[in-house]
């Protein structure tokens, strides 16, 4: 029997009120670590900023969706225009062939249409969803992190972690469980 | 009342994340199929077979079984079409202006108004589709490249509307998905069963809730209710153009635009009501559907009603004004024609009645607001046979005139659509999370803001 090898992704401590979580976060922030992520059941305000996400990647979602309307607004217009003037000319009632004022509504349409599946499918890919398996899910306690708890974890790969020591300083941060997690390979 | 008078809260007091989250959630994992929704669910399906039965029969033998002929090509299945496409707006408005406008009374009604909006458009496309006679070839209408060599004409509304109602379908659809999608983690986590954990574990995709995560998902939910309201105006606009940009007199006018948006709100929210009143009561759903919120809907309905009112006025006016013989024959033709019944019973459903609306008491009185949902679906149903049938019943030549009756199988094939409608309600609100739990955990989160810990 092959023992299964354990990694350690990193610890995790719990709070109970997202204000606890907020203080907490930034003080871990402020002690120098830069690899943490915090779980909630529902979005803080400024916790995003707080775990360090901004700047450029943190608007990429935003520029995505611009993009995608750009997009949707040009090939809805560009394909009317090539079927009407250039593909299937037909005379309407004298109008000319790129009537294009005919045409705003089907572009409206397609912007829309292209900016709001550029906005659901760019936030699914930059979160990396689907994503079936991750570490966090080891913890026993984090099914509570889409109920009632909010959670902060220290990852391994911060050049400051230490289990020992990081542990510590959750626990000095009145975190009320601290658990190891535990990746598999 | 004079001075400060307590409101009451969106959510009772009392709540915390967890018991929001029992609450909700248990409707979906551990809740038994009680007697009611079972027998429910059974009759709604037997009325979906008499749908089944009526398209299969339309198949078989094509339009003519129903009492559409020249000079009305348009009967239900356009009456019906625009009715439901408007029943879906209320759902948008609630789910994007209300969002964008920071309502918090929107949070606990969101959720369901977006399926009603969902299944609303499913019933709502089926009509143009199975109108053109030959739904097989129902994809002529999208643009590719055929062996043919011919294209769609895009000058013409009725292609405006295959874009308009495709795209408000595929945007409202990934607009239910994303809300959903940290209530399916949920689910997965606080299911018991296997198979549970493996369907929502599935669905959800394995949010995890981290701040990146909802960092990105707020963003892309604000775009998304910022596309979405320009939208759902643009749908019902474009459907309104099917019959404005027509020469038809009745249908001939520049007020089709607003008064048709603000029809469909109007019906929308009698819709959600008419779904609201029933649901809250079945699985104890009053701490977060409170009386607050129903009194609010009646408030909107209220307002669209007038302005649907207002668009009523305007069309007589502008008939008379323009001084056109045909608008002024076709208004008078409203009042004293063959229909005349039908125009006084729309006033009646949507001017008169819902004034009672105006009364705190009718307001907060929860059977006078179902019935009145009821009269209001009603209304606005004869509003849509009103300019249907009349105008194309009574256009230029008294030649060219007629008279149009729906048939056993336009009548099969409308309530079979309300089977539809009403069976997929009944799936969703034991299969899916009926209100937005996560929203929920916010609303509970703002609304103690300030007190001690809570759980």
């Amino acid at each position: 029997m092959s023992e299964r090898r354990s990694l350690l992704f990193g610890v995790m401590g719990e709070f109970s009120t997202p204000e606890d979580l907020l203080a907490a976060t930034k003080k871990a922030r402020e002690a120098g670590y830069k690899h943490i992520e915090a779980y909630t059941p529902f979005p803080i305000e400024g916790l995003s900023d707080a775990v360090g996400f901004r700047g450029f990647r943190s608007n990429l979602v935003a520029l995505l969706t611009l993009v995608g309307g750009v997009g949707g607004g040009l090939t809805g217009f560009g394909l009317q225009y090539w079927v009407a003037a250039i593909a299937y000319p037909i005379n309407i009632g004298g109008r000319p062939l790129n009537s294009w004022p005919a045409f705003i509504p089907v572009t409206f349409e397609l912007t829309v249409l292209g900016a709001s599946i550029f906005a659901v499918f760019s936030m699914l890919a930059l979160n990396k969803l689907p994503q079936p398996y991750h570490p966090v899910f080891n913890v026993e306690r984090f099914s509570h992190a889409s109920t009632d708890k909010f959670f902060l974890c220290i990852e391994a790969r911060d050049a400051k972690f230490d289990l020992v020591e990081s542990s510590k300083f959750l626990q000095s941060l009145h975190a009320q469980h601290v658990n190891e997690v535990k990746d598999e390979e | 009342m004079p001075g400060g008078h307590e409101l009451e809260p969106w959510i009772e007091p009392g709540h915390t994340y967890a018991s929001v989250t029992d609450k909700i959630s248990s409707a979906v994992l551990t809740r038994p199929l009680g007697i009611g929704w079972l027998l429910g669910f059974g009759f709604l399906f037997s009325i979906v077979m008499v749908l089944n039965l009526a398209i299969g029969w339309l198949f078989m033998k094509g339009v003519g079984i129903w009492g559409i002929n020249i000079p009305i090509g348009w009967g239900f299945a356009i009456v019906n079409f625009v009715w439901w496409i408007g029943i879906g707006h209320a759902g948008t408005l609630i789910s994007a202006i209300l969002y964008l406008l920071n309502q918090k009374w929107r949070t606990s009604i969101n959720r369901f108004a977006e399926a009603m909006t969902l299944f609303a458009v499913a019933c709502a496309g089926l009509f143009p589709l199975i109108h053109t006679g030959r739904p097989w070839m129902a994809y002529y209408m999208f643009p590719y490249p055929s062996t043919m060599g011919i294209w769609p004409q895009f000058r013409s509304p009725l292609i405006w509307d295959v874009f308009a109602v495709s795209t408000y379908g595929t945007v409202s659809l990934l607009f239910w998905f994303v809300g959903l999608l940290p209530d399916l983690a949920t689910l997965r986590d606080r299911a018991k069963q296997r198979w549970q954990q493996v369907i929502f574990g599935m669905l959800s995709m394995g949010w995890r809730g981290s701040a990146r995560h909802w960092h990105r998902y707020q963003v892309a939910y604000l775009l998304l209710a910022g596309l979405a309201t320009p939208l759902v105006l643009s749908v019902h606009t474009v459907v309104s153009f099917d019959f404005a940009t027509g020469i038809v007199p009745g249908w001939h006018t520049t007020i089709f635009p607003p008064y048709f948006v603000a029809g469909a709100i109007y019906s929308g929210f009698a819709m959600v009501l008419t779904l609201a009143i029933p649901m809250r009561k079945a699985y104890g759903m009053e701490g977060f559907i409170t009386l607050r919120h129903l009194e609010q809907m009646a408030k909107v309905m209220l307002a669209t009603g007038l302005i649907v009112a207002y668009g009523y006025f305007i069309e007589f006016f502008m008939a008379f004004y323009s001084g056109n013989k045909f608008d002024v024959f076709l208004a008078k033709q409203r009042l004293h024609g063959p229909y005349a019944p039908f125009y006084y019973a729309l006033i009646l459903c949507n001017i008169l009645t819902p004034q009672l609306l105006w009364f705190k008491k009718v307001r907060r009185n929860i059977p006078a607001l179902f019935v009145m949902s009821l009269i209001i679906n009603i209304g606005m149903w004869l509003e849509r046979f009103v300019i249907v049938v009349i105008s194309l019943t009574r256009d230029f030549m008294p030649s060219a005139w007629g008279r149009y009756s729906a048939t056993v199988w336009d009548y099969a094939t409308f309530v079979g659509t309300l089977g539809l409608f009403t069976m997929l309600i009944f799936l969703f609100v034991r299969g899916l999370p009926a209100i937005a739990i996560s929203e929920m955990r916010e609303l509970v989160h703002q609304e103690s803001h300030g007190d001690e810990g809570h759980q």
